[in-house]
C-alpha cells in the first residue's frame, strides 16, 4: 500500500476535488500544470535560492541535549521556527507565489486563522510586488491584532470574514468565494495540506523540504538518514506533511501526529479531529472532519489558533485510517507546560502549536537509543500574550 | 415521466424559485412551496441548509445560517415534506451541499426523496466525474434527475460532456460569481447566453445567479428555457415576510 497521493488525487479513500463547477477551471488549470511547473529547472533554481537566501534554509537540526537528558532519549529539534516570518508556513508561500507567477496570475488571495499564513503570504506578495488580499475571521482579527498589523505593514488588505462562526473555516469559505468571483487573474494560496486536489499534494511537496533536509542532517550527525520517530502537530497538517513526506513509505520510521485536545477530548471544546471527526467533505476535500450527525461542520477549540481547524488534510486522514501514523491528542494544559519546559531547558520559546508536539515527550516513553525528531514548526513570539495570560507572567 | 421533464415540455418560459428550507420560520417550508405554486411558479428548489455554503453569497448564507439556528435538519425537512404531494403538483428539487447528504447516506437520501415525490437534486459540490462513477446508478434507481451547473468559464468540451450525462436541464450560472452578486446582465453575459443557446444541447438550459426582477428574468429567458431566482426571493421574505409571495411572483412574470 502507498501512503502518498495516487494519480486520481486521493490518499486511499480521502482527497479528491469536491468543488462547485464555478471553481473547476481554476483548480483544473492548477492540476494540469503544478507538477510540470515544479519540475522545471528554472523553478527549482528560483525556489531553492529564495529558500536559502530569503527564508534562511536549511533550518538547523539541533540536538537538544538537556531535553534529551531529561527524557532519557535522543531528541532532535528541526528548527522551522528560525525561518523568516517565524514558522514553516513560508516554505509553502514561496513555492506558491512562484507557481502563481508562472500561471500568469496578478492577484493573490489567502485565508488565515491566527495570522501566520496570512503574514507568510503578505510577505511573499511584498517580495514579488503582487496584490494581496487576506481573509480572516472577524473574531480572529480581534484576537490576533499584531499579525493583522504585520500584514498591513506588508501591504496586504485584510478582509474580515463575517459569515458563519467568523473564524478560520469561514475565512477559507470567503477566500473560495473570492476565487469563484475572480476566476481569471487570481491565485488562491491555501495555507495547509487541505482543500481540493491538487492543493494537499502541492503544499506537501513544498513543505517536503523539511524532511529532505532531515535526511542529510541526520546522516551528518548520526550516520543514518532515518530517525526512529518523527513528531509533528496537526491542525490542517502542513508541517507534519512536510516532516513525514520523505519517510511515508519507510515504515521503520514511526510517525506521530499530534492533535489539540483543547480542554479534553470529550469536553466539547476540542480539535482532535481523528478521534471526534467522521468522514465527510470540507473545503473541497473528502477527509475526516468534526461535524454534527446531520453533516453540519462544527467549530473546534484549541488554545492554539493554528490547530483549531475542524478537519485534517486528506493525507493525515489516510495515515490515521491505515494506522501508518500514531495520533496523540494533547490538552491545552499539557501543551502550555511543555512550551514552558522547552523555554527553560533549551532557551527556545515555541509556538503553542509546536508545544503540543513537545508534550508527547511527557506522554510516551522512548528508548534511550531512539532518535526522536520533533518538528519545531514555529516560534512563540506571536503567542506571548497567551503565555502571559496562562502563566500570569 | 419525471415531473421536471414534463414541465420542460410546456410551451412557455419557466420560472423556478429557490429558498432555504426553514427560513424565515422553521415551519414555513410547506406554505412557501404551496404559495409559490399558486402564484404561478413552475418549479421550486428547496434549499437544504448547510453550515459552509461555498457557492453562495451573503443573502443565501444568512438564510441558511438562520434556518440551521431555527433547527432545520435533513430529517426534519423530509418530515415536513412527507405529504407535500397531496397539495403540490409542480416539480420539486432539493438543492444542497454534498456533506449533509453523505452523512444521511446517499442511497437513503435518494430513496426518501423518491418516497416524498422529489424530482431532482442540485448538489453544487458533487463533481460531475464522481457522480458519474459512483452515484449515477443510485440517482437513476430512485428516479431522480441530477442537475449540473455550467459557467462562462466551462469549456465547450466539458459542456458537451455534462450535456451527455444530464437528463433534465442544465443549470447555467449567469456569471463567474457566487449567488446574489450581480445586478443586470451586460453584453458579456448575453453573448455567453447566446453562445450556449447556439450549441443546440439536448438538455434545455435554465439560467440562475443574478436574476432578480422582471427585467433580468425576461433577458435570461430570451436565450434559455427558464430562469431561477434565489437571493432576490429570500430578500423579499426577509423584508416582507411570507404573506406577499404572490406579489413577488407577479412582479417577475408581468
Amino acid at each position: 500500500m502507498g501512503y502518498n497521493i495516487n494519480d486520481k488525487g486521493y490518499y486511499g479513500e480521502f482527497g479528491g476535488a469536491y468543488i462547485p463547477e464555478m471553481l473547476y477551471p481554476n483548480v483544473e488549470e492548477l492540476r494540469q500544470n503544478y507538477l510540470k511547473i515544479m519540475a522545471a529547472p528554472s523553478f527549482k533554481e528560483e525556489f531553492d535560492q529564495l529558500l536559502k537566501d530569503y527564508v534562511g534554509r536549511p533550518s538547523p537540526l539541533y540536538f537538544a541535549k538537556r531535553l534529551s537528558d531529561r527524557y532519557n532519549t535522543k531528541v532532535y529539534l528541526k528548527r522551522e521556527d528560525l525561518n523568516h516570518t517565524g514558522a514553516h508556513k513560508v516554505n509553502n508561500t514561496i513555492g506558491q507565489i512562484l507557481m502563481a507567477q508562472r500561471l500568469g496570475k496578478k492577484r493573490i488571495i489567502a485565508e488565515t486563522g491566527a495570522g501566520q499564513h496570512g503574514v507568510a503570504t503578505a510577505t511573499v506578495c511584498a517580495l514579488m510586488g503582487m496584490e494581496c488580499i487576506v481573509y480572516m475571521g472577524e473574531i480572529d482579527i480581534a484576537r490576533q491584532a499584531p499579525n493583522v498589523a504585520r500584514m498591513k505593514m506588508l501591504g496586504a488588505k485584510v478582509v474580515p470574514a463575517l459569515s458563519g462562526s467568523r473564524t478560520l473555516k469561514d475565512a477559507t469559505n470567503e477566500a473560495i468565494r473570492d476565487w469563484i468571483n475572480n476566476p481569471i487573474d487570481t491565485h488562491y494560496i491555501i495555507g495547509s495540506v487541505v482543500g481540493p486536489h491538487p492543493y494537499p499534494d502541492m503544499v506537501a511537496r513544498f513543505q517536503a523540504i523539511i524532511s529532505e533536509e532531515m535526511q542529510w542532517q541526520l546522516q551528518e550527525k548520526e550516520g543514518r538518514t532515518t530517525p526512529d520517530y518523527v513528531v509533528a502537530c496537526v491542525g490542517g497538517g502542513s508541517n507534519a506533511a512536510g516532516a513525514f513526506y520523505h519517510y511515508l513509505e519507510n515504515t521503520n520510521v514511526n510517525l506521530i501526529a499530534v492533535e489539540a485536545a483543547g480542554k479534553g477530548i470529550h469536553s466539547g471544546e476540542s480539535a482532535a479531529t481523528s478521534v471526534l471527526g467522521k468522514e465527510g467533505i470540507i473545503h473541497g476535500s473528502k477527509t475526516l472532519l468534526m461535524q454534527t450527525s446531520d453533516g453540519q461542520i462544527t467549530e473546534p477549540y484549541s488554545i492554539s489558533a493554528g490547530l483549531d481547524y475542524p478537519g485534517v488534510g486528506p493525507m493525515h486522514a489516510h495515515l490515521y485510517k491505515t494506522g501508518r501514523a500514531e495520533f496523540i491528542s494533547i490538552t491545552d494544559d499539557e501543551a502550555m507546560t511543555a512550551g514552558l519546559g522547552l523555554s527553560k531547558l533549551e532557551g527556545i520559546i515555541p509556538a503553542i502549536e509546536t508545544s503540543h508536539s513537545l508534550a508527547v515527550l511527557d506522554q510516551k516513553t522512548f528508548k534511550p537509543e531512539d532518535i526522536v525528531v520533533i518538528n519545531l514548526s514555529g516560534r512563540g513570539d506571536k503567542d506571548l500574550q497567551n503565555y502571559i495570560d496562562y502563566f500570569k507572567l | 415521466m419525471n415531473r421536471i421533464n414534463k414541465k420542460l415540455q410546456d410551451d412557455k418560459k419557466l420560472l423556478s424559485i429557490y429558498f432555504s428550507a426553514g427560513y424565515p420560520g422553521i415551519d414555513d417550508t410547506v406554505t412557501i412551496i404551496q404559495d409559490l405554486e399558486k402564484s404561478g411558479v413552475d418549479m421550486v428548489e428547496i434549499g437544504l441548509p448547510f453550515s459552509d455554503p461555498l457557492a453562495d453569497g451573503p443573502t443565501i448564507q444568512k438564510s441558511s445560517t438562520q434556518a440551521l439556528k431555527n433547527g432545520m435538519t435533513t430529517n426534519l425537512l423530509f418530515k415536513q415534506l412527507e405529504n407535500i404531494r397531496k397539495t403540490v403538483d409542480i416539480p420539486l428539487i432539493i438543492m444542497g451541499y454534498f456533506n449533509p447528504m453523505l452523512q444521511y447516506g446517499v442511497e437513503a437520501f435518494c430513496k426518501t426523496c423518491q418516497d416524498i415525490g422529489i424530482d431532482g437534486l442540485i448538489i453544487p459540490d458533487l463533481p460531475v466525474d464522481v457522480y458519474n462513477e459512483q452515484y449515477k446508478s443510485t440517482f437513476e434507481k430512485y428516479g431522480l434527475i441530477n442537475v449540473f451547473l455550467i459557467t462562462p468559464q466551462t469549456s465547450v468540451e466539458r459542456i458537451r460532456f455534462i450535456d451527455s450525462i444530464s437528463n433534465g436541464f442544465i443549470y447555467m450560472v449567469s456569471s463567474a460569481s457566487v449567488t446574489g452578486s450581480s445586478s443586470g446582465f451586460g453584453k458579456e453575459q448575453t453573448q455567453y447566453f447566446k453562445r450556449i443557446a447556439d450549441m443546440n444541447l439536448k438538455n434545455p438550459q435554465i439560467i440562475g445567479f443574478g436574476i432578480s426582477n422582471n427585467e433580468t428574468f425576461a433577458q435570461a429567458t430570451q436565450y434559455a428555457k427558464g430562469a431561477i431566482i434565489g437571493s432576490a426571493f429570500i430578500k423579499h421574505l426577509t423584508d416582507k415576510g411570507v404573506n406577499t409571495i404572490n406579489q413577488f411572483v407577479k412582479n417577475i412574470l408581468n
